[in-house]
């Protein structure tokens, strides 16, 4: 795993300290193995893997869904287990699933969230959440008649009627379309304006990379990579330097054979990939021997790695 | 937050509470309904050819145990549902994850199941005077009765809720147990009637003491002592609220 940032003296208590866990499932299943993690207040945290690699798992665990294995849990500073009450009570759940009362009224339903975790009736906190998710005018309607973007956002509010300070949001934008994804992350980032620590899991993972502070990677239940996202992306990411020959070549010259270049299946790209954070990217160098070894070029463009391209190389590193 | 946390009990009641005056129908018109028919038949139809029990009319020897019938059955039925629901449709997990512990999920759903029961009872005892007189020896203690039992089988039908996986494991219990138990329990006969033999096999039904129980608040008279039903009614109370316990320790059937 790459080091965690050094905490400083003069930041604020994590709202999330993860020591240890481990969750191993009746079935035999060792879902989560001995995870360190650190998710500081405010900060808009996304957790990535692919499917069965522990993610959900995790939250549950945080959440109180599941029971945990080995290990301590803080939100808040509060024991998960011990001081379950004051730890629940700061975070907000956004499931995978659609799990919702078909017969109850959004303003209903809403309320009872607010309620289920010892809040006062505050009606004008409900309205504002209904108005920030567009369902003010579906407030009267039962759950069964909406559609599904909409049963989406009203587990949103339900999560967020109780004001919690850290939002968990497992795969909120599966299955939802471009205008409710769009409103999620501008509310995600309201969210995060106002001092709310966002944890979302994601299987898009350019949202990771546009909305994230810090990336995690899990993977077979193992944390690989805790890191903020633009290290992670200037520490693992690549450049690549791509040109167009003007001929094609048959082969890469021997001259050229210890440089890191690739040869397109057409022959008619060459691609050199250099490291983002070497002083010398050693394109000069390059150009000067193509040129004396008489290979031409008609034109050039350069490409970074993307969120994905990282995430896909961390992956494969692990298999 | 305080250490009882008031608005989830309170949040989970009215829930549920709606939920039955969403479907007042099925909740509330289709059991009166029901007991109602017994009256017609066994209390006005039949009871006027039959002779006294006890000293008691025939058709209004059977209110209490009809009445007890209603509570066990609907006690049972819109507890277990309660809980179910939720697990069946996933939103078991806004509960689990919220700041609540077993008493407040307990307070909230048995006490919800449990105030539906005796308001039934109510409609039931007001819709028998339509059709059989009687008086109430004991109000206080004939009240007592009924909340006891409403409470002590919502918690039974809770217990079924959480254990249950299907909606056919949900009636099973309820269908194969409870209601034959409720039917040999004296509801419609005194125990000693029975053969000597089966007045002792009887003893082993405890929706026997139950019935008994209401029937002495009721008319002074019954086949158990009072207190032993009241005793055993406790009893059966105790051991379930300690199975609800476990199960939100173990988080069995709840919680992987």
């Amino acid at each position: 795993m790459l080091p965690a940032p050094q905490a400083h003296h003069a930041e604020p208590p994590p709202i999330v300290e993860i020591r240890g866990l481990g969750k191993t499932y009746a079935s035999g299943f060792h879902a989560l193995k001995r995870i360190d993690l650190t998710i500081r207040r405010g900060e808009i945290f996304a957790l990535l893997g692919p499917n069965g690699a522990g993610k959900t798992t995790l939250i549950h665990i945080i959440c109180g869904i599941v029971r945990p294995g080995d290990g301590r849990v803080l939100v808040g500073g509060h024991d998960i287990v011990r001081d379950y009450r004051a730890a629940r009570s700061k975070i907000g759940l956004v499931p995978q699933e659609l799990s919702t009362d078909a017969f109850e009224t959004v303003w209903a339903t809403v309320s009872f969230s607010r309620g289920l975790f010892g809040k006062r009736k505050d009606p004008a906190h409900i309205e504002k959440v209904l108005r920030a998710l567009s369902l003010w005018d579906k407030r009267g309607s039962k759950i069964m008649t909406l559609s599904g973007g909409m049963k989406r956002r009203v587990l949103i509010a339900k999560a967020l009627a109780h004001e919690p300070e850290i939002l968990f949001l497992d795969e909120p934008t599966a299955g939802v379309d471009v205008e409710l994804r769009h409103d999620m992350w501008q509310m995600v980032r309201e969210l995060r304006g106002s001092g709310v620590t966002i944890i979302l899991t994601t299987h898009y993972i350019e949202e990771a990379e546009q909305m994230a502070d810090r990336i995690g990677v899990i993977s077979k239940g193992e944390l690989i990579v805790v890191e903020d996202k633009a290290a992670l992306m200037r520490k693992l990411g690549k450049r690549q330097l791509a040109l167009q020959l003007a001929a094609p070549l048959d082969r890469i010259p021997d001259a050229l054979a210890g440089d890191p270049l690739e040869l397109s299946a057409d022959r008619e790209t060459l691609t050199y990939t250099f490291d983002v954070q070497g002083e010398q990217t050693g394109i000069a160098d390059l150009l000067r021997r193509l040129d004396e070894l008489g290979i031409g070029f008609k034109d050039l463009r350069t490409s970074e790695s993307s969120l994905e391209d990282i995430f896909v190389s961390l992956l494969r590193g692990r298999a | 937050m305080t250490a009882i946390n008031f608005p989830a009990v309170r949040a989970i009641y009215r829930f549920e509470m709606a939920r039955t005056f969403r479907t007042l129908m099925q909740s509330i018109a289709a059991p009166v309904l029901s007991t109602s028919l017994y009256f017609v038949v066994f209390g006005a139809a039949i009871g006027s050819r039959m002779g006294q029990v006890g000293g008691v009319s025939y058709g209004s020897f059977i209110i209490p145990g009809l009445v007890m019938l209603s509570l066990l059955s609907e006690s049972i039925s819109n507890a277990s549902f309660g809980i179910y629901l939720p697990k069946w449709s996933g939103t078991i997990y806004e509960l689990l994850s919220a700041p609540v512990s077993f008493v407040e999920v307990v307070l909230g759903y048995v006490g919800a199941a449990a105030t539906k029961s005796v308001l039934l009872g109510a409609l039931i005892l007001i819709t028998a005077r339509v059709f059989v007189p009687y008086e109430i020896v004991h109000p206080v203690w004939a009240l007592g009765f009924l909340v006891l039992t409403a409470v002590t089988f919502s918690m039974f039908g809770f217990i079924i809720g959480l254990w249950a996986d299907s909606f056919q494991k949900l009636q099973t219990i309820p269908l194969m147990v409870v209601t034959p138990l409720t039917f040999l329990g004296g509801a419609f006969y005194s125990i000693s009637m029975l053969p000597p033999f089966w007045q002792k096999v009887t003893l082993f039904n405890p929706v026997v003491y139950l019935i008994s129980g209401v029937r002495w608040a009721f008319y002074g008279q019954s086949d158990v002592n009072a207190a032993i039903s009241f005793a055993a009614t406790l009893g059966f109370l105790a051991v379930c609220l300690t199975f609800v316990w476990w199960v939100f320790k173990t988080g069995y059937k709840l919680k992987t």
